[in-house]
């Protein structure tokens, strides 16, 4: 495979996943907006622009921080890099360049997910927000389906491993922002606004479900982080994506022969992942732990375009 | 021109209740279908196209920069023996030009004989020095040529333009096939089509056919396009996937003591035979254009040492010269040794003298087009050419005649098409693509008829508005069975 190809793949599998994950986080934020009195509104969609590291370039627009402004800014915003028809353009962009790697149903799904915003302008109201935001939902899934009737490839298995990288920062990002910055002055731990905001998190990486599964004590944020953290059966958490990655970067060295630093760190993330208690990993600050995490992802990705040869 | 009606390919040349014998159940297949129905299924087709992203990029028109081509729903029809008429032409004509690329880069015993006057080769811009004396792995040039037809009447057919540099389309004659089997199976129960879709094996064995020695091993084929931006990306893109090869860009070529790599994740692999959609021009900064970013520097000096072989061979410009056509007869008899089975479109070089005179003093009757022009841009179609139009050319034929030829304005056949008040006549062409191979030339059966939506017009060119048709060639009939005939009434 073409070295040029392999990072046109890799990133397309982080682009759609982060769309995706934009995506969750409106839907999740315009419920939670609706939910709450209105000065809970207005911090829910400051905290969305920060889990996408978004609010400086909001604040440079002078906008109110409100549903539609902000909700416009991460969908439709042309004008800057961190809007979901960016992310959907550079995907389409990559896979453009690299069809012939795809199939029909995987390039279409693309495609499609890109027409559904040409030439819109406004995401309008809640209503159509969410009817937008689940449109791009449901086309990233599309897509994800279409990929995994791919061959069992290079091509697949870049794919996925761009998306697995992707969606390990985006979790421990939402996880960051939500615990720290988000709970209103004045409001109390477990009072209906930190309720709400659990709810939020769980919604974005769809586990409100495996939640009530796996603990039955109603709502508590240190089940959230051990769900997100250590459960490797939700495919969101940190530690499932950990595990995939470890998994893909096999399958690719088992196809390509290449194998290197990228598979050492992975391994070495996973030893640890398997001791961490989310108890712990609370008492002694999740903040350190999520910033760690992050930064570790970023050295992951630089040795995967290095052993890949990604030019 | 004038009150006579232009042949249809369909109803010839009486109207719509009298069809082409062969093509009754053509007409009645329109009589029948609804038109609100044909309609729909158009629109259906269009819609997949878009979202299969089969788009052309039109330069220069922002808004645009992502537009399908007009997909017309009516095919057009080849009978049999037509399509085997046509096709010894067309293999007379392209084993002529590459006799004739050969001998011009070679021994030039044509220009030694007088043929054609030698300066209007060697000074042509498109004749290219820097290949002179190559010989290209298997002596093959033009691999893959795009002949331009148009057709006046039942038996006369006229090459108007030879397409041997990188002709595109293909993809579109393939992906009309699609649409049309997918939104009109009936059509392909009454009549008995030639299929198209092998088109991609072709190519890919002509490929293979013209690799230098590789030892016995599977020659390394790709498809080298300039990126993504490029108007016809989609078509490389879609050739490179039904081939099942590498798509690469300049970037990902690496030349190394004359061998041409590819850089993959698993480190170079040595490339065997570049089918590149990139022109001359931009092919290798070192021996063309030097402020190209697009190419692969020492590329050639790859191909000069017989390292790797290019689709279509550099210098093939030559060939396709406006100013060269006019001659093609005349080459086609001193290589063939006989008479060119299709005429050129009489053609006035305007570089003489008497010529000039004529073509000044008919400009509202002929079509006028720049040697080196090509999309339909820098043309001027003289009987719908205004006023001004036909003085703006009148200087400029003045000034440099040299850069013009002139054709009489042809009443080009037209088909049946979907316009805004229903069916109406609108005039085409039709582009076959021919084959080359160490193997033989081969040509297959169907091709590219391009459309000119607006009503009288005759300039078809896809950044001109225009739109496309599958074209239908009949297989020979089994056993007397009338082609494309169900019961004929009365």
């Amino acid at each position: 495979m073409l070295s040029r190809t392999a990072a046109a793949l890799y990133w397309l599998g982080r682009y759609v996943e982060r769309a995706d994950f934009t995506a969750r986080l409106v839907e999740a934020t315009v419920r939670l907006d609706a939910l709450s009195a209105s000065p809970a509104g207005e911090a829910a969609w400051a905290s969305a622009l920060s889990v996408t590291y978004n609010e400086e370039a909001f604040a440079a627009t002078g906008q109110s921080v409100s549903q539609q402004p902000v909700a416009r800014f991460l969908t439709l915003d042309m004008t800057h890099p961190g809007s979901i028809i960016r992310y959907l353009e550079q995907a389409r962009n990559n896979a453009r360049a690299v069809r012939t790697a795809l199939t029909r149903e995987a390039w279409t799904a693309i495609n499609r997910l890109w027409l559904l915003f040409a030439h819109r302008t406004s995401p309008g109201g809640a209503a159509s927000t969410l009817n937008l935001v689940e449109g791009v939902m449901a086309e990233a899934r599309g897509f994800e389906g279409a990929v995994h009737r791919m061959m069992r490839n290079e091509a697949t298995l870049l794919i996925q491993l761009g998306a697995a990288i992707e969606r390990a920062d985006n979790t421990a990002r939402l996880l960051d922002v939500k615990y720290h910055l988000l709970l209103p002055e004045g409001e109390q731990v477990g009072g209906v606004v930190d309720r709400d905001q659990w709810t939020t998190i769980l919604q974005t990486v769809s586990a409100v479900t495996a939640y009530r599964w796996l603990y039955s004590e109603g709502l508590k944020p240190a089940n959230v982080i051990d769900l997100l953290v250590c459960h490797a059966e939700l495919p969101r958490s940190l530690a499932s994506c950990v595990e995939e990655v470890v998994e893909l970067l096999n399958a690719l060295a088992k196809r390509t022969g290449l194998q290197g630093e990228a598979d050492r760190m992975a391994r070495g993330r996973i030893a640890r992942m398997q001791k961490t208690r989310s108890h712990e990993v609370i008492v002694s600050g999740l903040h350190e732990y999520l910033e760690a995490f992050i930064r570790e992802n970023a050295m992951l990705d630089a040795a995967i375009a290095r052993q890949f040869r990604f030019i | 021109m004038g009150a006579r009606r232009a042949f249809d390919e369909i109803w010839g040349h009486g109207g719509p209740d009298k069809p082409r014998a062969e093509f009754t159940a053509l007409s009645e297949w329109i009589a029948e279908t609804p038109q609100s129905e044909l309609h729909r299924r158009q629109q259906a087709a269009e819609a997949t196209f878009r979202q299969l992203g089969i788009t052309f990029a039109v330069y220069g028109d922002s808004d645009a920069s992502e537009r399908i081509i007009p997909f017309d729903i009516v095919p057009r029809i080849f009978l049999h023996d037509e399509w085997q008429r046509l096709s010894e032409g067309l293999v007379q004509r392209v084993e002529a030009i590459n006799a004739f690329l050969e001998d011009i880069y070679g021994e030039r015993r044509i220009l030694k004989e007088g043929v054609l006057p030698a300066e209007l080769v060697l000074r042509n811009p498109q004749f290219r020095p820097e290949v002179a004396g190559i010989r290209p792995p298997h002596g093959i040039w033009a691999h893959i040529c795009g002949i331009d037809l148009v057709r006046t009447g039942p038996d006369e057919f006229w090459v108007l333009e030879d397409n041997a540099r990188t002709p595109s389309g293909v993809s579109y004659m393939l992906e009309n096939r699609e649409a049309m089997i997918r939104l009109c199976p009936e059509l392909f129960r009454s009549f008995r089509v030639a299929a198209v879709d092998s088109y991609s094996d072709m190519l890919r064995e002509t490929m293979r056919s013209v690799a230098p020695d590789t030892r016995g091993g599977v020659p390394v084929c790709v498809v080298l396009t300039p990126g993504h931006f490029n108007s016809a990306y989609y078509e490389h893109s879609f050739l490179a996937d039904t081939m099942g090869i590498e798509l690469v860009e300049a970037a990902d070529l690496v030349v190394d003591d004359d061998v041409v790599y590819m850089q993959t994740i698993a480190g170079r692999v040595k490339v065997d035979v570049i089918y590149r959609r990139i022109d001359d021009d931009f092919l290798d900064p070192l021996v063309f254009r030097p402020d190209s970013l697009l190419g692969v520097p020492g590329i050639i000096s790859a191909y000069r040492a017989g390292n790797v072989a290019l689709i279509n061979a550099p210098g093939n410009g030559i060939a396709d010269d406006k100013a060269i056509y006019s001659y093609m007869p005349d080459i086609v008899k001193f290589y063939s040794g006989s008479a060119a089975k299709l005429p050129n479109v009489e053609t006035w070089r305007c570089r003489e003298p008497q010529a000039l005179k004529y073509v000044l003093e008919h400009l509202d009757e002929v079509v006028v087009k720049l040697v080196d022009g090509s999309g339909g841009y820098g043309m001027l179609v003289g009987p719908t050419a205004s006023k001004a139009e036909i003085e703006a050319f009148r200087a400029a034929l003045k000034a440099e005649p040299h850069r013009y030829i002139a054709q009489p304005t042809l009443a080009l056949s037209t088909v049946p098409t979907m316009t805004e008040t229903g069916l109406a006549p609108r005039h085409v062409d039709f582009r076959p693509f021919v084959l080359s191979g160490s193997d033989g030339v081969r040509v297959v059966p169907g091709g590219l008829t391009r459309v000119a939506l607006k009503e009288g017009s005759l300039v078809v060119n896809s950044s001109q508005g225009g739109g496309t048709k599958d074209s239908f060639v009949l297989l020979p009939d089994r056993q007397g069975q009338k082609q494309g005939q169900t019961q004929v009434q009365g």
